[in-house]
């Protein structure tokens, strides 16, 4: 076993990786270390690495502490917490060269754990637990806890925050405060007479977290519909978006019901299957309701029919969807940006949708209350495109803020009184000249009557198989296009500073990894104008940018760089400066996957 | 689908409703189904319980999927909101919309390809949740629209105009509602008007999902000799259950009928529709019993028609879910968004 001394000093710059057997309780734990390094001030996220299982395969969790507030995967592993004798092999492999690796010595492992350049930390947290606790679940629940102990002596994790949070999360079960204060300290004090303690990689107190959170996406994006005055909920339970709805209804039953009838101000409704889903929402934000549906990609597919019929119609609805690894069933429980051309075309015949792009939670919260206002405005159908990664992991984002004075941006619709002042009223006439047409709700006035029907029509609203009747109102939601041009979030840059003519761009749970990637290449003497995209229509912005840069790097998580093909579609754009930069394994994109190869194509292209 | 508006002339004299409108008032575009179709009877029946029970128009949504009988609701109340979905799921449209406007006072109506091959999962969960629905199903065997294909409704052994024999089994809307536990369910024939206009106000009244079959002939594609779906068959075959009387508000109701012998339905201003029986023995409020009695008749080839099944006291949709009294859609932004102090609490967690 090498010397302390050769281990790298890390201070609030580290990775723990804890790998347990699903359904054994260490969420817990895990939330609990995390949340005491973010009380330390130290920015963190916390990523699931989990399997499509409810109970008895390998998991992980992935801990990123780092000061300068970076929060994509890393490839490095500081400190394993290896629970799971099934992938000890696996989980020693990985740990960083000087890293070290906890384990539970309640039985030996002798020549199974070799490895010179890494620090073995035994602890017989089974022994331990069994000696304090009776019950069987208990004691299992208490050995994850123990090693929460164990590293806040071995990296200096504060002890009484640790006990604040405990105290918190149990106020209301007091019983569990207890065993699980002393299993904290039969960790603890095990790690202190056993190991030197901290070690060279430890937590240290520091104010990087202040007017912070913690939040997983689906439960923002929730927050985001009840803002934005959604009462209608409709969904087919799907990983990784059952989440959203699950969020959504709790937060409804606790501000929309009312506290002296118990009457619910909302209706959530779990659909027969997706396609019920999707004509639910059509259904309701027809009639005039704000409605939404959460889903992934297999649910998209089969909701295809009704989306290009409320673009045809132009009902308004909002679609979420927290893509998945695909094809087909894919890997549900890992993650992937596989569903963008699968939205912003979707269905058949001419369609093209909006589709919204957030980074981080906090989008998720402020892009869903665009998205309604948006699919209001428009009457469209409009899509917000989160992935696994950002719905259902923990990610540190400045607090979410509300402006009181919102309202709702409910588009061009008659009132009962301005219908009777109306001469006539005709569905699709483009009064306005932006495309958008004025809409009536069923129940309000005997004028505003109209026929929907996702055959062809025309500017009036009635039946046509017309070849110009018709053209006229395909050509008109292409202008209603243009005017959501200009209405979509615009793309966020980032301005290297230097003269460059090298580009990047990227969206959606990519950015942390291209914010490093940033930094790591200006140590490299590269550097890149950088510019997030947050919509698809793509506004004048993003043709600027690629007028601008000799070399787009277009960083991504599918196989098939959708986002380069979509702006090869969507803008003249020469495709030959368009460079994929592509990750599309299922786990989350680390920083240096972009990093090195950007260097190594600039590195090539230098050569050549 | 296409449809020419009909003129609207105005007499002297010419009957109004309450509302001060005729029942002109309630009819819609002119209709572009085949001359003879049964779908057309059916849009004269809807026309007719609608004036007759004085509903604003504007109150009403009219919903549908696609096929023939899918066009159904350009042909009536032009007063109204239109809503032609996809094929198959006209009822998630329909939820939605009630989900986010519980007044509003929906009909759907339906094919028997619509509602019982592609669209049966919608169907079935229309009834399960027992949606404010009245749903009627157009139920020609065959499908119009696409020319002539057999549907799910057809009989074993009845013949295609082609003359080749269906051999599958044939699923009967008013026995698969009954036993997904709906609340109403009753069968009519689009050439007995007597009979279907009271049935659909019964439905309209109903709060619940009221599943209305009605065998409505395909003059073009199903009236043929060998099917079972052809106006000469179905009048030769049908057999009423129930027959049905209007009484006024105004009369006293309650003592007019012996009870056992007719079911009462009450309308929504009040009037009730008296189901008398045609059949000593059959009560209309047990499932088994009507379950039995429709296989008895499927079984001698009868269709038996009137108000088979009924539960006035299941709760519907709004109640099921606990849903407010007041429409959604009317609720006010400050009754649906917490504000920024409550954000701010809520955050104090998440730290
Ligand atoms: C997804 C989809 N598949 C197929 C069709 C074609 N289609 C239109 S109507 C219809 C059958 C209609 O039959 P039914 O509901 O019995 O109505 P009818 O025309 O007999 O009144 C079919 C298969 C379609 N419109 N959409
Ligand atoms: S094809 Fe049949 S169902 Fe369609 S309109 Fe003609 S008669 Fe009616």
């Amino acid at each position: 076993m090498p010397g302390a001394d050769s281990t790298p000093h890390h201070i609030n710059d580290f990775v723990i990786k804890i790998g347990t057997v699903n359904g054994t309780g260490s969420a817990s734990a895990n939330t609990l270390l995390m949340k005491a390094l973010f009380r330390m001030g130290i920015p963190v996220t916390g990523k699931n690495l989990f399997p499509s299982n409810i109970q008895g395969l390998p998991t992980w969790y992935e801990i990123r502490a780092n000061h300068s507030g970076y929060n994509a995967r890393t490839g490095r592993v500081d400190m394993m917490v290896a629970m799971n004798a099934q992938t000890y092999q696996q989980d020693l492999a990985e740990v960083s060269p000087g890293g070290y690796l906890i384990y539970d010595s309640s039985w030996p492992r002798d020549g199974q754990l070799a490895r010179e350049d890494v620090h073995l930390i035994g602890i017989p947290l089974a022994d331990m637990v069994n000696r304090h606790f009776a019950p069987a679940r208990v004691r299992i629940l208490m050995k994850n806890i123990a090693y929460v102990g164990a590293l806040c002596a071995l990296m200096d994790i504060d002890g009484d925050v640790v006990r604040g949070l405990i105290e918190e999360t149990f106020a209301a079960k007091k019983k569990l405060i207890e065993p699980n204060m002393q299993a904290i300290a039969l960790g603890h004090d095990y790690a202190r007479e056993h190991f030197e303690c901290p070690l060279p990689v430890r937590a240290e107190a520091m104010n990087g977290t202040n007017d912070h959170i913690l939040i997983d996406g689906n439960q923002a994006a929730a927050l985001g519909c009840l803002y934005a005055g959604a009462t209608v909920g409709a969904w087919y339970p799907i990983t990784p978006s059952t989440s959203l709805m699950d969020a959504f209804e709790s937060l409804c039953k606790r501000y929309r019901t009312d506290p002296d009838s118990g009457e619910k101000r909302y209706c959530v409704i779990q659909a027969e299957d997706e396609l019920a889903a999707a004509g639910m929402v059509v259904g309701a934000s027809w009639a005039g309701a704000r409605a939404f549906t959460p889903t992934s990609g297999p649910g998209i597919s089969l909701m295809g029919e009704f989306i290009g019929f409320a673009y045809y119609t132009e009902i308004p609805a909002v679609f979420f969807d927290v893509q998945r690894v695909g094809p087909s069933t894919g890997m549900p429980t890992r993650t992937q940006q596989c569903d963008l051309m699968a939205t912003a075309y979707c269905s058949h015949g001419d369609t093209r949708h909006p589709v919204l792009l957030p980074a981080d939670p906090r989008e998720c919260f402020e892009l869903s209350v665009a998205a309604f206002d948006l699919a209001d405005q428009l009457q469209t159908p409009v899509f917000v495109l989160s992935d696994l990664d950002i719905g259902m992991n923990d990610w540190m984002v400045p607090k979410l803020t509300w402006d009181d004075d919102y309202r709702p941006e409910r588009g061009k619709i008659l009132s009962a009184e301005e219908l009777e002042e109306l001469e006539a009223f005709h569905r699709f006439d483009d009064v306005d000249g932006d495309g958008i047409p004025y809409r009536t709700l069923p129940g309000s006035h005997r004028k505003g009557a109209y026929f929907v029907r996702g055959s062809g029509h025309n500017r009036l609203g009635g039946y046509t198989e017309d070849a110009s009747e018709y053209q006229e109102v395909v050509d008109r939601l292409l202008t209603k296009w243009e005017t959501a041009r200009g209405m979509v979030p615009a793309p966020v840059s980032i301005d290297s500073g230097h003269h460059t003519d090298i580009g990047i761009i990227a969206y959606g749970s990519s950015h942390g990894a291209v914010v490093e990637a940033l930094d790591q290449l200006a140590g490299n003497g590269i550097h890149a104008n950088y510019l997030r995209l947050r919509a698809f229509p793509f506004s004048d912005e993003v043709h600027e940018f690629l007028d601008n840069h000799a070399t787009v790097f277009v960083v991504e998580q599918n196989r098939d760089g959708q986002m380069r093909s979509l702006l090869k579609l969507e803008t003249d754009v020469d495709p030959g400066k368009l460079v994929s930069i592509l990750h599309y394994n299922g786990l989350p994109i680390p920083s240096d996957a972009v990093s090195k190869r950007i260097r190594n194509h600039i590195r090539k292209e230098a050569v050549a | 689908m296409s449809f020419i508006r009909k003129p609207k002339v105005e007499w002297a004299g010419q009957r109004r409703n309450p509302l001060g409108l005729t029942i002109r008032d309630y009819e819609g575009g002119m209709s572009t189904l085949c001359a003879g179709c049964g779908h057309d009877s059916v849009t004269a029946a809807l026309v007719q319980a609608f004036w007759e029970l004085s509903i604003k128009p504007e109150q009403v949504i009219k919903m549908s999927g696609i096929g023939c009988s899918s066009k159904t609701p350009a042909y009536f109340l032009s007063g109204a909101h239109g809503f032609n979905s996809v094929h198959g799921r006209m009822p998630s449209v329909a939820t939605g919309a009630l989900a986010a406007h519980r007044d509003l006072i929906a009909v759907g109506i339906s094919g028997d390809g619509d509602s019982l091959s592609i669209g049966m999962g919608q169907f079935a969960h229309a009834v399960r949740r027992n949606l404010n629905l009245l749903y009627i199903i157009e139920n020609n065997g065959v499908y119009g629209l696409t020319k002539g294909q057999f549907s799910a409704s057809a009989d074993p052994g009845s013949k295609s105009k082609a003359g080749i024999e269906n051999r599958q089994q044939a699923i009967d809307p008013v026995a698969a509602a009954i036993s997904l536990g709906g609340s109403f369910a009753a069968r009519s024939f689009s050439g007995d008007k007597q009979q279907l206009v009271p049935l659909i106000k019964a439905g309209l009244a109903h709060p619940g999902c009221a599943v209305l079959d009605v065998i409505s002939p395909c003059v073009t594609f199903n009236d043929h000799e060998g099917s079972t779906k052809s106006y000469a068959w179905t009048r030769e075959n049908h057999e009423s259950v129930t027959s049905a009387d209007l009484v006024e508000p105004a009369e006293a109701i309650e003592a007019n009928y012996e009870e056992g012998e007719e079911l009462p339905v009450r309308l929504h201003d009040d009037s009730v529709i008296r189901f008398r029986k045609l059949e000593a023995d059959y009560d209309p409020g047990d499932r088994a019993h009507a379950l039995e009695y429709l296989e008895r008749h499927r079984a001698e080839g009868k269709v038996v028609t009137g108000l088979l099944y009924l539960d006035q006291d299941l709760p519907e949709f709004h109640q099921l879910s606990g849903t407010a009294r007041q429409p959604l859609r009317d609720t006010g932004f400050e009754h649906l968004n917490p504000g920024a102090d409550a954000l701010e609490t809520l955050q104090e967690k998440m730290r």
